[in-house]
């Protein structure tokens, strides 16, 4: 039995391929990160903790998680910051404020270079929400 | 999904998906391959990426596929695609992240046997000279009016600054430098990425490698080219770094709410697209062009630093250790040109993702020397491999948009080649075969195996086969420098 939130990585010939899956869309948001953190071979540097908060708005889920994952990579490549403690919240009409905490990176080991919309699509199961993402690396 | 049935056989070399295959389909879809490459072909969804690509508005003629084409997102890798001026679509998706990912060859008069006991050297300074690897910043760093200038005029601001000559910027395509580009359309975020990142590699399948010419197939082509038999060459591939990323995230993100706005139903958002007479495709085409020339500097910076490493290691050992620039090739491109289609000139935006112009002999956008003989197309192979230099044809100006194939293609997803293929023995083994490599991740030489890749020689095979291409010569690795 799978657990009710997670990701795996899927083979995909060029690019990377995540799934990810969570109760919820917060949940979601946050599976989504720590697996496209797992695949870039993010290290957080133990000490300082270094905090953000985001306001994010998009039209659907799908446009959220672009958006919330772009804004992880934009911190990871312009502050080298990673995060590994996530406080979501998401409004009926899209509306992300998030609280995050985490650090410096040590290392990754992967550029990525967007989180492409390719086939993305927000699937209700019985257990939650599911997704795949195709990230371009 | 495309079943091998679906396929209409055009010839040995080509493939036809009709526009019946699917409803939504407004051309049809011609990929080069032979039939035993059909098999690998199938093995990813590249022929139904390429099918929804052939739904976009606006396309004329037909989607073109290259044989080493593999699964992307939205388009497949070495997909062409011909939209109508005034109102058919532009697509970022269509022409990738790294906008003007291309490839630059430069040539020289270094035996290889006055260059062998140099070679280790030779890898090392080029490694020194060219910032290599995830996250790592380029040679120089930028003010943002400096960024504008390198938008407004890529290789022609390298050329002010000392790192290009005349005779760089003439072979190269569009001379190094696009029109239309406006800064203006370029957001804050991309300029940030953008400014730190001119003159370095960056990483994932970017290198740059010193070759031998080893064999040649057209002797006078080679001879206008500076490509003798026995001497040493370069190639640098490499694109626009984050500053591509960002603009081609920003242009996704923004026409999301364009295809509503213009009625466009899409079998996928990643191929998000708007009119090339909205604002808001004129906006992305600027600033599309903006990376473009962005690539072109970054490109060129290189070479001026691959030539000092040549100059610093060769110096008194080699009469003359100079690079002389054989020619520079974007294969993620979107480009206005004209093209004959069913008999009428037509004025088209051509995208190429994964795949290399190949104009043809007497196409004024070549320069003189360059004219009889075609647009060199350079194909690099990876790493073990050989790599091609080819020249476009009057065939595929006829039956490709002017395009040809890029790569080998990937055959294997990252993941499967580093589970069987450990960096260390990779590199142990490339050691073993005379190649020197320099790579700043065992992982990331392990997802770049050569095994993970097609035949090189066989995609040859077939653009030549198929009439799209010819052979000048072939290139044997020596060193390969790795992000």
């Amino acid at each position: 039995m799978k657990a009710d939130f997670g990701f795996r990585e899927h083979a995909h010939t060029a690019d990377c391929e995540l799934e990810v899956w969570a109760p919820h869309l917060p949940g979601l948001l946050e599976q989504a990160a720590r697996g496209m953190y797992a695949i870039a071979g993010v290290q957080l540097a133990a000490g300082l903790s270094q905090q953000r908060l985001l306001d994010l708005q998009a039209a659907d889920a799908e446009g959220l998680l672009v958006r919330f994952l772009t804004e992880l990579l934009w911190l990871q490549q312009e502050e080298n910051l990673g995060f590994d403690q996530f406080s979501i919240q998401v409004d009926g009409s899209y509306h992300l404020h998030a609280s995050l905490a985490g650090g410096e990176m040590l290392k990754f080991g992967k550029e990525i270079k967007a989180v492409t919309y390719h086939n993305l699509a927000v699937r209700v199961t019985p257990r939650g929400l599911r997704v795949n993402i195709v990230f371009d690396v | 999904m495309v079943a091998l049935d679906d396929l209409v056989p055009i010839s040995d070399y080509e493939w036809e998906i009709p526009r019946s295959h699917r409803a939504d389909m407004r051309v049809p879809v011609r990929l080069f391959a032979t039939r035993r490459m059909l098999e690998d072909v199938m093995r990813d969804k590249s022929l139904e990426q390429a099918v929804n690509a052939a739904t976009l508005p606006g396309l004329v003629g037909h989607v073109v596929v290259m044989p080493d084409m593999h699964q992307g997102y939205g388009f497949p890798i070495g997909g062409v695609a011909a939209t109508l001026l005034p109102d058919g679509v532009i697509s970022p998706g269509g022409i990738g992240y790294d906008i003007n990912c291309g490839v630059r060859l430069l040539g020289s008069q270094i035996g290889l046997e006055v260059a062998q006991p140099w070679l280790d050297d030779l890898a090392n300074a080029l490694n020194y000279f060219c910032p290599s690897g995830v996250g790592e910043k380029g040679s120089l760093q930028v003010s943002d009016a400096e960024l504008e200038a390198v938008c407004r005029q890529g290789s022609r601001w390298a050329l002010k600054q000392g790192f290009a000559s005349e005779a760089d910027l003439r072979r190269t395509e569009e001379s190094g430098n696009v029109e239309g580009a406006d800064p203006g359309k370029v957001s804050k975020r991309a300029r940030e990425r953008g400014r730190p990142q001119l003159g370095s590699l960056g990483a994932g399948n970017h290198f740059i490698e010193i070759d031998l010419v080893e064999q040649l197939f057209d002797r006078q082509a080679a001879s206008v080219m500076g490509l003798g038999e026995g001497t040493l060459a370069v190639q640098i591939h490499c694109g626009s770094r984050g500053f591509g990323h960002q603009i081609c995230t920003d242009y996704v993100e923004e026409f999301q709410g364009a295809v509503a706005h213009y009625g466009i139903q899409l079998p996928d958002r990643e191929l998000v697209c708007a009119p090339l007479s909205s604002p808001e495709g004129q906006g992305y085409l600027a600033a599309m062009r903006c990376a473009a020339n962005y690539a072109f500097a970054n490109r060129q910076i290189l070479a001026h630093n691959a030539r000092k490493a040549f100059e610093q290691v060769l110096a008194g050992k080699v009469r003359d250790p100079y690079l002389h620039q054989v020619y520079d090739i974007c294969h993620n491109m979107g480009k206005i040109e004209t093209h004959a289609i069913n008999g009428q000139q037509l004025k088209v935006c051509v995208h190429r993702k994964g795949a290399t112009r190949a104009f043809g002999p007497g196409n004024p956008e070549l320069p003189e020397e360059y004219r009889p003989i075609g647009q060199p197309v350079l194909v690099p192979g990876s790493m073990g491999t050989a790599s091609w230099v080819l020249v476009g044809t009057e065939g595929s100006m006829e039956r490709s948009f002017g395009s040809s194939c890029h790569g080998s293609g990937r055959l294997m997803s990252r993941h499967q080649a580093k589970r069987i293929v450990r960096g260390e023995k990779l590199r142990q083994d490339l050691e073993a075969q005379g190649i020197h490599i320099r790579a700043r991740s065992m992982a990331g030489l392990a997802e770049e195996a050569p095994q993970a890749y097609k035949d090189v020689d066989q995609v040859v095979e077939t653009v030549v086969g198929a009439g799209i291409a010819r052979k000048v010569a072939r290139l044997h690795p020596l060193a390969v420098i790795k992000g």
